[in-house]
């Protein structure tokens, strides 16, 4: 028996999730000598025409990165589906939208807008914007789609099982990888992360907030950080509480407070909404003007509650544009 | 159930299913039966607002409102005028199509 082929694709990605690959540093080998790329376009010259030929099924598992923005993202996740036994969406943005969809907060419109039009470094006295036709001398010039909405992975297509991260850690990768390789696969729409909150792992927790007791919310350039205390206790907003454990407390390691870049627990439906009732439940004010003060004082609310998850939050994206 | 009790993904779920507006009635502060609950909804309340306006759901579609049981009249009152700004505000744009929503 062949070994099992294998497909690695980017949709909208910044090329981090192909990296965390190369991190695996000699466990790549034993990944390569296990199974057959088939298509990998970032490390190997394939074209789409060679997964076009393959049969139904007949990739044992394609790992895909990336949120889904565009027509051609789409068109080419449904294809690997259509080709693959199974589709893993590796890391955040396949996950749960990532950082681009942040982009959810914006329209097409207004992205074009600035891009093309406003952003400083532009010069275009044309007003040439990308169009998904154009007509030259040889014939016409296509483009993809650009979506209003960016989207997770498994709004486009049925998606067997998720690696977290931004990008995965490369035990999880391993593990995932020998899990398939294996068989020994948990139930299909598992998140192969341990199903827990980040706080219950990281070495600060025993200074973490128990009920009110925060006066002010402060950001990180305007502060000492105390490395060892809980970045809530500090008045610093850290995602922890909302966010599923197995990165190894990467960023808290570093003394910079969790962004949320796993996404949260099973029994979460909306991160940044979990966050949020955690963050008022802290908040040491009963007095109506003073809590609006303190709140306030949060430059981003959304942006920092959904740094990785608008995408797949309850509402999706802004809802008037 | 107590404001306090009211999970944010509680209103989320409210908006996200449909509804155009979302009106939370508690007692009045100092009469909670759990004492708190409804000074953390008030907390959680102008919190979720600030957040929601970035959503683009105008603020007139989520009210924090306290009424006991003995005021059957500021009752009526908090629910024709929530009525009223619902209406005037329309119906909230959740576009099922654009957002891949069954
Ligand atoms: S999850 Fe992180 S590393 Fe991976 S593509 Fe998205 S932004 Fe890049
Ligand atoms: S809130 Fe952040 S710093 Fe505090 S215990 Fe949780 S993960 Fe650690
Ligand atoms: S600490 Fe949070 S943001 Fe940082 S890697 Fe872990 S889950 Fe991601
Ligand atoms: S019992 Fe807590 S607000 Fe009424």
């Amino acid at each position: 028996m062949g070994k099992p082929k294998v497909a690695f694709y980017w949709c909208a990605s910044c090329g981090g999730c192909e990296e965390a690959v190369v991190d695996l540093a000699e466990d790549i080998l034993k990944v390569v000598e296990a199974v057959e790329f088939v298509f990998w376009p970032v490390a190997m010259d394939f074209k789409v025409k060679d997964v076009e030929s393959l049969g139904d099924g007949e990739i044992a598992v394609s790992f895909i990165n990336g949120a889904i923005r565009t027509g051609e993202q789409e068109h080419m996740a449904k294809l690997l589906r259509k080709k693959s036994g199974l589709v893993v969406a590796f890391g955040a943005c396949a996950h749960i939208g990532g950082t681009p969809g942040l982009a959810n907060f914006v329209n097409r419109k207004k992205i074009f807008d600035w891009v093309y039009f406003n952003a400083p470094s532009n010069d275009n006295p044309g007003k040439i914007i990308p169009q998904e036709k154009t007509k030259v001398e040889v014939g016409e010039l296509t483009l993809p789609e650009f979506y209003d909405t960016v989207y997770t992975l498994d709004q486009v297509i049925d998606v067997d099982y998720y690696l977290p991260g931004c990008a995965p850690p490369p035990d999880l990768i391993m593990k995932a990888v020998e899990a398939i390789l294996s068989g020994n696969l948990p139930e299909k729409g598992s998140v192969l992360a341990p199903d827990k909150a980040l706080c219950d792992t990281c070495k600060r927790k025993t200074t973490k907030p128990e009920r009110a007791s925060i006066k002010e919310i402060r950001r990180v350039h305007e502060v000492m950080l105390d490395p060892e205390r809980c970045f809530l206790d500090q008045g610093i907003i850290c995602l922890g509480p909302a966010t599923r454990d197995g990165c190894g407390e990467r960023c808290i390691n570093a003394n910079m407070p969790c962004r949320g870049c796993f996404g949260s627990t099973s029994r979460i439906e909306d991160q940044g909404a979990k966050f949020l009732s955690a963050l008022a439940s802290i908040i040491d004010m009963n007095e109506e003007e003073e809590i609006k003060r303190i709140i306030d004082s949060i430059v981003d609310p959304a942006g920092i509650f959904y740094f990785y998850s608008l995408p797949a939050s309850m509402l999706r994206r802004r809802l008037d544009i | 159930m107590c404001t306090g009790r009211i999970d944010p993904q509680f209103v989320l779920k409210a908006f996200q299913s449909g509804a155009d507006g979302v009106l939370i009635l508690g007692c009045h502060p100092g009469d909670c039966h759990y004492k708190e609950g409804n000074y953390k909804a008030l907390r959680r309340f102008h919190l979720l607002k600030r957040m929601l306006k970035q959503f683009g759901v105008d603020e007139g579609r989520f009210r924090l409102d306290w009424v006991s049981a003995s005021e059957g009249e500021k009752f009526v009152e908090v629910i024709r005028d929530m009525v009223a700004t619902v209406k005037k505000l329309g119906p909230l744009m959740t576009d099922k199509e654009k957002l891949r929503v069954g």
